[in-house]
């Protein structure tokens, strides 16, 4: 567990740094859209691992140039593009759905949100 | 808030290109700053942004996230270092659509090659994603029709 190890695999930290930024503001944010935008970090960082595993030093970008080279592994980089589409689908719905509960109870807001729904079971339990 | 998303997301297209993944690059900063930044305002319009001050401290969410990343660092304490030629990863399938491309595919952009003829079913798949989202912000959003009509 020397220096140099952990100079060798510095991608892996800073995904995970990222990676917990984004987890973070999911959990400690109030808002719905911020929530969402935490997502989104977390998102990129998942991103940046798999393109940073798929590099190779002295490689270059895997298109054919007639020259023999050495090239950076394009399938995280599919993968990858796959996921970025799916990112941004779920990341849509996850907005309309917040549209959508701002509509129904006028509010994003977490904490409101969670009142509101404790004083519906109230008045549920005491109509029955 | 979403301005800052979206610079965060065309920063992250440019390490991208550092990474060789041209093609990523370009998509992200198309969908990562571009497209979601027009989603996030839309969303931000049609509902509010003010945020109520945390009232619960922010300890426990710090401590959770601490805790997972100190585990996630554990868990990638055997991968391979940043760069290596011979990770596990290039040895498996890489090297056989880098070297075959050529000749079975004929495009010189290997990442095409791969995602539209190697791996075409995920690309199907992708579009079914796409338009399973779309159809559900539409029925989520009642298709733009205004209020009272279908809906309670």
């Amino acid at each position: 567990m020397d220096k140099n190890f952990f100079l060798a695999n510095y991608n892996y930290w800073a995904v995970v740094v990222l990676m917990m930024s984004g987890f973070y503001v999911v959990l400690s944010r109030n808002h719905l859209i911020k929530k969402i935008v935490g997502l989104n970090v977390f998102q990129v960082s998942v991103f940046l691992l798999y393109i940073s595993v798929g590099k190779i030093i002295g490689g270059t970008a895997p298109i054919l140039t007639g020259k023999p080279e050495l090239f950076s592994n394009p399938l995280p980089h599919v993968l990858i593009l796959t996921a970025i589409v799916v990112a941004i689908s779920t990341t849509a719905i996850a907005l309309s759905l917040a549209v959508r509960i701002h509509e129904a109870f006028g509010t994003l807001d977490e904490a409101g949100l969670i009142a509101i729904e404790h004083a519906i079971e109230r008045e549920s339990v005491q109509s029955q | 808030m979403s301005v800052l998303g979206s610079v965060f997301s065309l920063l992250s297209a440019g390490l991208f290109v550092a990474m060789d993944a041209v093609d990523v690059a370009f998509t992200e900063a198309a969908v990562g700053a571009g497209v979601s930044l027009v989603f996030f305002l839309a969303a931000l319009a049609l509902t509010e942004h003010e945020e109520t001050p945390v009232t619960r401290g922010n300890v426990f969410p710090l401590l959770v996230a601490v805790l997972t990343g100190v585990l996630l660092i554990y868990g990638l304490l055997e991968a391979p270092p940043f760069g290596s030629a011979d990770a596990p990863a290039h040895l498996h399938v890489a090297p056989e659509y880098l070297s075959k491309t050529e000749a079975q595919i004929g495009v010189p952009n290997i990442v095409s090659a791969v995602l539209a003829s190697y791996r075409g079913f995920d690309t199907l798949g992708e579009a079914g994603v796409i338009f399973t989202a779309g159809i559900g912000v539409l029925l989520l959003l009642n298709g733009g029709l205004p209020k009272g009509k279908g809906r309670e």
